[in-house]
């Protein structure tokens, strides 16, 4: 029996080593991102300071990371008393190699040009796990065990604010767990596969992104990718104004970092899927083919632009985050069951009846026009479903208490301010109930 | 204030409209104002390298200074109005009899220990000889505490030390006050500005 790894394995490994190392440098450097966003949205000038350690070069601030990061690792790592030992210490590792594990099935790119290695297939794919049928399952599989990180956490810190944070947690991904599949089981439909490098290379093929031919779709997968990246108006898992940290409130150090940098990864994952299912992955008319033969100057172009429209998708997640306040928790409800999930059947209803007539419509208005029809019907979809959806759902709920008289009615609340002044042992409600 | 107050208007929040129902406007409107924001001038400085400016020194409370009067005299009559009026209580007067005709008493000692003081300015309010005066000097820093408890001389240098860029606050209001402030020199933005 041989013992040596087979080239194969070794390929995998090297592309493991890469995504791993570039996938924890760029949740360190999106932190940075994050901030500086923060700060310019605010008006102010962000982290500047740290530059290369030990010298006064201070490079716009890049070596923030490296200080925040050694700052966290070396902070004390408390454990309460009354935690549950084992889920406590485990939910961090759970989140982080469910975040991790996920890129295995995601891919970053295109193909290489044949590197002529004997032992490796050719042309070799940026992508860890390639001809894996289940891609898009096994991301969502293991995004919803990653879900479990959060209960964990929540669950074992034995505090109000961390049970709390993962109750919120799990009852907004389950909900919002639906209307994403819903987004996504249009694009599946209509690119007839579940492998993500399927998925991009037809878009590619016929240069119609699916965000274009299926616009509620991507609306509500969008919607959903924030919801489940818990990030703002969505994070009500951790609403820091409420819930002190939510689930990680009783973490610190390197635990906390580690909950931190599944947080990042989640929204990288959400970015990348966003970006690979409605935004054309590696696809730009004009730049990049669609043929699977390439030379070096292509893949790495390809490469390039997936990372780009990655990153323009994460810069709108976290600009997003100053510009809208989050939900409570009863109007994320709302929206996820008496919007997103009719608006996400809409979309399938649609996406199914024009794929299922798709021969029908070639033999009768030719390739071209049939196309154009093809587009045309889901944007109608999201607009009539849109109207609706606005004229028909409640914009929100109505909180304020339900008063027996007009609080307007100055006379009114005048008197009973004087009758209560007279009697002052009288301590009836002044809202329902007592007139 | 009651109720029936004229001054106050009562409003009834208007019911949302269709295109606020729709959402995307008000989605833009939220998204254009962070994104006007993002590139907008900051209002933050590098600090130690740039130095902020303050807006008006007459009413900006920075570190104390003690006067002096025409003849490098503390101006001071150690009457105790400030110490008295100071919430922090971080003056300290020693008063004394005055060499001078001009006065009673004079202070032997006075300190401020700058690290109680809350910079409120009330010892400012209530100097009735304008002796005592918040500069608009911001970073004050030192390395132990018996060094920020400033005394008369120390107090009396930060008046040197500021006489030139920030003269003595009741002479440049009797000067014109706050409307002609802007053509002091030490201001030469304004100053400029006031030619057209």
């Amino acid at each position: 029996m041989n013992l040596l790894p087979s080239a194969a394995t070794l390929a995998a490994l090297v592309k493991i080593g890469l995504l791993v190392g570039g996938l924890m440098t760029a949740a360190a450097y999106l932190v940075l991102l994050e901030r500086w966003i923060a700060a310019w949205v605010q008006d102010r000038r962000g982290p500047n300071r740290v530059g290369i350690p030990l010298t006064k070069v201070k490079l716009f601030g890049l070596g923030q990371p490296l200080a925040d990061g050694l700052k966290i690792i070396l902070k004390e790592d408390f454990t309460p008393s009354g935690v549950d030992r084992v889920l406590y210490n485990a939910a961090p590792l759970v989140i982080l190699a469910a975040s991790l594990a996920i890129f295995a099935a995601i891919p970053f790119g295109s193909v290489l040009p044949p590197l002529g290695i004997p032992g490796i297939p050719d042309p070799v794919p940026f992508l860890v796990a390639p001809g894996l049928d289940v891609g898009v399952l096994w991301v969502f599989a293991l995004s919803s065990i990653a879900v479990y990180g959060v209960l964990l956490g929540g669950w074992a810190s034995n505090n109000k604010y961390g049970f709390l944070g993962g109750l919120r947690s799990s009852a907004q991904l389950v909900a919002y767990e639906i209307p994403l599949g819903l987004g996504l089981l249009g694009v599946v439909l209509a690119a007839g596969s579940l492998r993500l490098d399927t998925i991009m290379n037809a878009q590619a093929e016929t240069g119609v992104w699916y965000a274009f031919a299926q616009p509620l779709g991507f609306i509500v997968f969008m919607v959903a990718s924030f919801a489940e990246a818990a990030r703002l108006p969505f994070d009500l898992p951790e609403a820091e104004q409420e819930l002190v940290g939510g689930y990680h409130t009783e973490y610190s150090g390197i635990k906390l970092l580690l909950f931190l940098v599944a947080e990042f990864l989640h929204m990288i994952t959400a970015a990348f899927l966003i970006v690979i299912l409605f935004l054309g992955g590696w696809h730009l008319w004009g730049v990049t083919g669609s043929s699977q033969e390439i030379g070096w100057i292509q893949a790495l172009l390809r490469f390039g632009i997936l990372s780009g429209k990655i990153l323009g998708v994460i810069v709108f997640f976290m600009l997003v985050r100053w510009s809208w306040p989050r939900f409570r928790f009863d109007q994320l409800m709302n929206l996820a069951w008496k919007v997103m999930l009719p608006l996400g059947l809409v979309n399938l209803v649609t996406v199914a009846a024009v794929e299922e007539f798709r021969p029908q419509l070639v033999a009768a208005l030719g390739p071209g026009f049939a196309g154009a029809v093809a587009i045309a019907l889901p944007w109608i979809a999201c607009l009539v479903g849109w109207l609706v959806a606005g004229v028909f759902t409640p914009s929100g709920t109505d909180n304020t208490p339900i008063l027996t008289h007009d609080p307007l009615d100055i006379e009114r609340e005048m008197a009973e301010h004087e009758r209560l002044e007279r009697a002052p042992h009288d301590v009836s409600p002044t809202l329902a109930g007592s007139r | 204030m009651k109720p029936t107050d004229p001054a106050i208007t009562w409003l009834e929040e208007k019911p949302l409209g269709l295109t606020e129902r729709l959402y995307l406007p008000l989605f833009l409107q939220g998204l254009s104002t962070t994104a006007r924001h993002m590139v907008s001038r900051k209002v933050t400085v590098n600090y130690p390298e740039v130095r902020p400016t303050v807006g008006n020194p007459l009413i900006y409370r920075g570190v104390h200074r003690l006067n002096r009067d025409d003849a490098g005299r503390v101006k001071c009559v150690a009457c105790f109005l400030c110490a008295t009026a100071c919430p922090a209580h971080c003056i300290d007067i020693v008063a004394t009899e005055s060499p001078w005709p001009d006065r009673e008493k004079y202070p032997e000692s006075f300190s401020i220990d700058e690290l109680r003081c809350i910079f409120c300015g009330m010892c400012e309010e209530a100097c009735p000889v304008d002796a005592i005066e918040l500069t608009s000097l911001l970073d004050l820093t030192g390395k132990s505490r018996e060094e920020m408890i400033f005394d008369k001389e120390k107090l009396l240098s930060v008046y040197d030390m500021t006489k030139d860029a920030e003269p003595m606050k009741s002479k440049t209001l009797a000067a014109g006050g706050m409307a002609t402030f802007g053509t002091a020199p030490g201001n030469p933005t304004t100053a400029a500005g006031g030619h057209h």
